[in-house]
């Protein structure tokens, strides 16, 4: 019920701050009383930080997964990744997975929309296949890991609605706390604890909060590198989930940006021929 | 008319070895065991049996991903089988993408379709029913493919350079028909047999919910009539046990089909396979249905589990080339999303007419990081006279696969 109330409410806010000259405003705001109305500076600080990342345009990755179980055994997943910036809605992006060798070749592509679900095909290299997928699948562990599909989804603004709830140092890095809840009645959580860079607002920890408000997970960024002299990208990015002892270790490389990516390498026919 | 090998061979001296090197070969090897509990209708047909097969991948790219070429021998041993026994160009296709259009030319597949149990307006590539009768394993199909790429749609192009006959069972095999096949002597409508060339046209397009694919192929139709078989004087042939023996027979198909999914919001799909084919002797339509809906975390784990119901209709009916005429399926499909990706489908097909039945478990697991093993078993109950299953009666079978990935 109170997903259904603040789905309404932060998109009224939203527009009133693109009315008013947001930077500014945050700025001000953020000397004065932050207490006076945590709703409207923690969406301030949501829409700061995709502001930032916003006009990179295209770029290429590649991504090792580590799973790790109780007792320290590991596995290994090895894709690469696309992603096309969509203005005015959420990112294209098409995963190609080289490891574990059973699933080489199976492509993944996804359209993040702000609002409605997402579209996604999926590649069956074996049977020559392109499937669309349900999106329904958010709180499902990817490719077995301890994240789950929509931790790794495009992360709109519009995705959830957010609280400033105070500040905090992290490894000696002064950070925003924002609480935020998802909008999507189908995600796992009930809320996350988001730890934002105060100076380059980027996420440095999440806190991940199961459907009975038990803490579940932790997701720490590290090794954060700069593209293009403007946009972060954490090498490193380990979930933790408290309740299995499981864990999953993403080491990103080979960050690419302006590669000149357009929506024909995110169609259905690139889908079929990703190496 | 010229036969399809020979442009292959051009493009393999001209291209092939001076980027022999350069690519990358991927590709599985893999042992599987059929145990059938019972014994054979006859007695020339193998029992438990053990089979080896091999499909290496070779894949080269140049001018920056813009150009590939590809080449997917494969290759499988059997024990009992000696049709089962058998080597296939899955693939051997050079292709080049540009901004508008993909051009491709050589050996490959290509899927057409949206159900799971059968694939109806699936007609490009020719069944390699050897393999397995589920209809998943399709032969090399030599081809040049345009495709032309349109903000309304992409419109594929196929001249299909000569057809490869479907494989069956051979007289020691299990899982075959109650009489022998000669595929060494099939007939054709055309004159061209084997060599005639066709021609198909598809467009494609998503759209909102919608993925929307409309095709009509005009040649040599995939799924074979089968004929009594005569020898050099006229006479009826027998095996040595005194069966008559058939041959199959391909016609000429003029065929327009459709493919629909619908992905509703809710998470159900909605999924719609029609065809309308004029042949020998009529035109006839055939339609499948399907709906799908998948349970995401059953209970506060990991797992899913999907809900698969299909529906396939022929108006031929009994005189129907394909076993599903009159047939539902109903199924399940479990996820355990684990580490080993382990997962298990589990169904039935029942013919409404007869009430016979094929029952499936298919399921797979990882095993460390390059091994996979596959399980299936699959068992047909109430097979009568009339049913397409009924020369498969004893062969209820658990069959074991392990693949190892390089």
């Amino acid at each position: 019920m109170k997903q259904r109330i603040t789905k309404i409410l932060p998109r009224a806010v939203l527009a009133s701050l693109f009315l008013l000259n947001m930077e500014t405003m945050y700025a001000q705001s953020a000397d004065e009383d932050k207490s006076d109305d945590p709703v409207a500076y923690g969406l301030a600080i949501a829409v700061e930080t995709e502001k930032r990342d916003t006009g990179f345009g295209d770029f290429t990755a590649e991504l090792t997964m580590i799973l790790k179980n109780r007792h320290g055994e590991t596995s290994e997943r090895y894709i690469r990744s696309r992603t096309l910036e969509v203005i005015g809605d959420g990112d294209k992006t098409l995963s190609i997975f080289d490891k574990p060798r059973d699933v080489k070749g199976t492509a993944f592509l996804s359209f993040s929309h702000k609002e409605g679900a997402d579209d996604q095909w999926l590649y069956l290299p074996a049977l020559k296949r392109v499937k669309k997928i349900s999106s329904n699948n958010k709180s499902g562990p990817f490719m077995g890991s301890e994240f789950a599909f929509e931790d790794l989804s495009s992360q709109e603004v519009e995705k959830y609605t957010y609280r400033y709830v105070g500040d905090d140092v992290l490894d000696g890095i002064n950070c925003f706390m924002l609480e935020r809840d998802p909008v999507d009645p189908k995600s796992g959580y009930t809320v996350q604890i988001v730890w934002i860079d105060k100076e380059e607002y980027i996420p440095r920890k999440i806190d991940f909060y199961d459907r009975k408000s038990s803490l579940l997970k932790t997701l720490t960024f590290s090794n954060y590198k700069q593209y293009l002299d403007k946009y972060w990208r954490a090498s490193e990015m380990n979930m933790i989930n408290h309740q299995t002892g499981k864990s999953t270790r993403l080491e990103w490389r080979e960050f690419k940006f302006a590669t000149g990516l357009t929506d024909r390498d995110f169609d259905k026919n690139s889908l079929k021929r990703a190496r | 008319m010229f036969y399809p090998f020979k442009w292959y061979a051009i493009l393999a001296i001209t291209v092939f070895p001076s980027y022999l090197t350069a690519g990358e070969i991927s590709g599985n090897i893999s042992v599987e065991t059929r145990l059938f509990p019972q014994s054979a209708l006859s007695e020339v047909q193998g029992g438990n049996n053990l089979s080896l097969a091999f499909q290496p991948e070779y894949y080269l790219e140049w001018s920056g991903g813009y150009q590939s070429f590809t080449f997917v021998p494969y290759y499988r041993i059997d024990q009992a089988d000696d049709k089962r026994t058998h080597f296939d160009l899955r693939e051997l296709q050079w292709q080049y993408i540009a901004r508008r259009w993909e051009f491709r030319a050589g050996y490959r597949r290509v899927f057409w379709g949206v159900i799971e149990t059968y694939h109806l307006v699936d007609v490009i590539n020719q069944t390699d029913l050897v393999e397995n009768i589920d209809f998943e394993d399709k032969l090399g199909q030599p081809m040049l493919n345009l495709a032309i790429i349109n903000d309304w749609g992409t419109i594929d192009l196929f001249l299909l350079l000569g057809f490869r006959e479907r494989t069956f069972a051979g007289e020691e095999g299990r899982l075959r028909f109650p009489l022998r096949i000669d595929t060494k002597k099939a007939l054709y409508e055309s004159g061209d047999e084997e060599k005639h060339i066709d021609f198909a046209v598809r467009y494609e397009h998503s759209l909102s919910i919608w993925d929307i694919g409309i095709s009509h192929f005009i040649g040599t139709n995939r799924e074979p009539s089968f004929q009594l078989g005569f020898d050099e004087n006229n006479s009826l042939r027998f095996t040595d046990a005194g069966d008559p023996i058939l041959v199959p027979f391909y016609d000429q198909i003029n065929q327009t089909s459709l493919d629909l999914q619908g992905t509703a919001e809710s998470g159900l799909l909605f999924k719609l396979e029609a065809l309308t084919r004029k042949g020998i002797p009529d035109r006839f339509f055939a339609v499948s249905g399907g709906l799908e809906y998948t349970f995401y975390g059953i209970k506060d784990s990991n797992t899913d589990m999907g809900i698969l119901l299909e529906y396939h209709y022929d108006d031929r009916d009994s005189a129907a080339t394909t076993p599903f005429q009159d047939d539902l399926f109903i199924g399940t499909r479990i996820a355990l999303n684990d580490v080993q990706s382990t997962d298990l489908l589990v169904g039935a097909i029942i013919d409404i007419n007869t009430g016979g039945s094929a029952l499936v478990l298919e399921s797979t697991r990882r095993i460390g990081e390059s091994w996979k093993l596959e399980v299936q078993i699959r068992g047909f109950v109430n097979a009568n006279e009339s049913d397409p299953i009924y020369g498969f009666r004893k062969d209820d079978m658990l069959q074991i696969e392990l693949f190892k990935y390089f």
